[in-house]
């Protein structure tokens, strides 16, 4: 197989449109593309987040107290929320996708798309529901 | 209703321009006629100069995919009274080189159709006397929706991923190797997945999901690339539990 198409290798000059740097806000569609790609950027702050509070706890008690006072700072709790937005939107994103991903077939014929994604947020959301119960103490 | 529509549609002469330019031109527009049949009264009728591709009119070549007021179509199911009074701006398709006017270079997709080996794979095949290879409805309904891309481009057109990195294997391309993937009588998914969990291959797709929004056929190459995921991470653990399994 050639490398391109052989036959054009001499050819008249062909446009190459150029791209507009605002391409991404022409369809929703690709807004949610770049914004799913920049929350990559906040997912590892929550990784960092969350290593740097095992840390904390690991050294005790006042190492403890001050991560929870810099956690409190208006600048990361700002940092926070726009973190937890953008892995909510990553985590809904997982679930829409798991019917697309998995063609389950009971009797021969395809399971509907709904009732793949449904126990997904159902779990989702009972996880959730146990981690809050959990924070407030049991 | 009115008469007549305006067509705004792109033009690029490489001997004469640098960049496209939008030349208008007025076309009767009856209830029945589709964008193809106004680009055809064009060249009929008002400018013989202007090029495009088509060929059978009725969605199934594949041939006549363009930008119709930034949507990429096939301009042969597109009708042009959807449009109301006008203008419909036609361009080629987005993410190709134009050659001219509306006709765009597809050399690079034809060498990534190509890639993914889109024919039955058989290891042995079985001599012509023990007959053809026979399937259930159910088994052909497995890979059946796959089966009807006609290769028009579009979700190439509509794909971000592919706009930015070319290199991207592409919807297509993927939806086309799942139709053989999963046909009962392939046995080449192996040497087609060396390709597709490549470097270019599935991994580029973040599920934007505009392939399958735009796909004239209900192709779903969206979904297709999702499933081929869920294989070939499956597979890679399979492997790496159990690399005496790999024949």
């Amino acid at each position: 197989m050639n490398n391109g198409a052989g036959y054009t290798k001499y050819h008249p000059r062909w446009l190459r449109p150029k791209t507009s740097i605002y391409w991404w806000l022409k369809r929703r569609s690709y807004l949610t593309f770049i914004l799913r790609e920049l929350s990559c950027i906040f997912v590892a702050w929550f990784v960092i987040f969350f290593l740097l509070l095992l840390r904390a706890v690991g050294r005790g008690d006042p190492a403890y107290q001050r991560f929870l006072e810099l956690s409190g700072a208006p600048l990361v709790l700002a940092v926070n929320v726009v973190s937890l937005l953008f892995v909510i939107f990553h985590a809904i994103t997982w679930f829409n996708l798991a019917p697309k991903a998995m063609a389950l077939r009971i009797r021969g014929r395809r399971v509907p798309p709904f009732w793949i994604a449904a126990p997904n947020f159902v779990a989702w959301a009972f996880v959730s529901a146990v981690v809050v119960w959990l924070m407030l103490g049991g | 209703m009115a008469d007549t529509i305006t067509i705004q549609v792109a033009r690029y002469r490489p001997e004469e321009e640098q960049e496209a330019t939008y030349q208008e031109y007025d076309v009767p527009c009856p209830r029945e006629w589709v964008v193809l049949d106004g680009l055809n009264y064009i060249k009929d009728q008002l400018d013989g100069s202007l090029s495009y591709r088509w060929s059978c009119r009725m969605g199934i070549c594949g041939s006549c995919g363009m930008t119709v007021n930034g949507e990429p179509v096939l301009t042969c199911a597109t009708f042009l009274t959807d449009y109301g009074s006008g203008p419909v701006r036609v361009e080629p398709m987005h993410n190709f080189p134009v050659i001219r006017d509306l006709v765009v270079e597809i050399g690079d997709f034809m060498e990534k159709l190509a890639r993914v080996k889109p024919w039955i794979i058989r290891k042995e095949e079985k001599p012509l006397s023990d007959g053809e290879y026979r399937q259930t409805p159910e088994e052909m309904e497995r890979y059946e929706q796959y089966s009807m891309c006609i290769n028009c481009m579009l979700c190439y057109a509509a794909c971000p991923v592919y706009g930015l990195d070319p290199d991207f294997i592409g919807p297509a391309a993927i939806a086309i190797a799942q139709r053989y993937n999963l046909d009962g009588r392939d046995e080449g998914a192996q040497e087609r997945r060396a390709i597709l969990s490549g470097h270019d291959g599935i991994w580029g797709c973040t599920f934007v999901g505009e392939c399958t929004a735009v796909c004239p056929k209900n192709v779903d190459p969206a979904g297709a690339i999702q499933r081929y995921k869920l294989t070939a991470a499956t597979d890679a653990l399979k492997s790496l539990l159990m690399p005496w399994g790999e024949r």
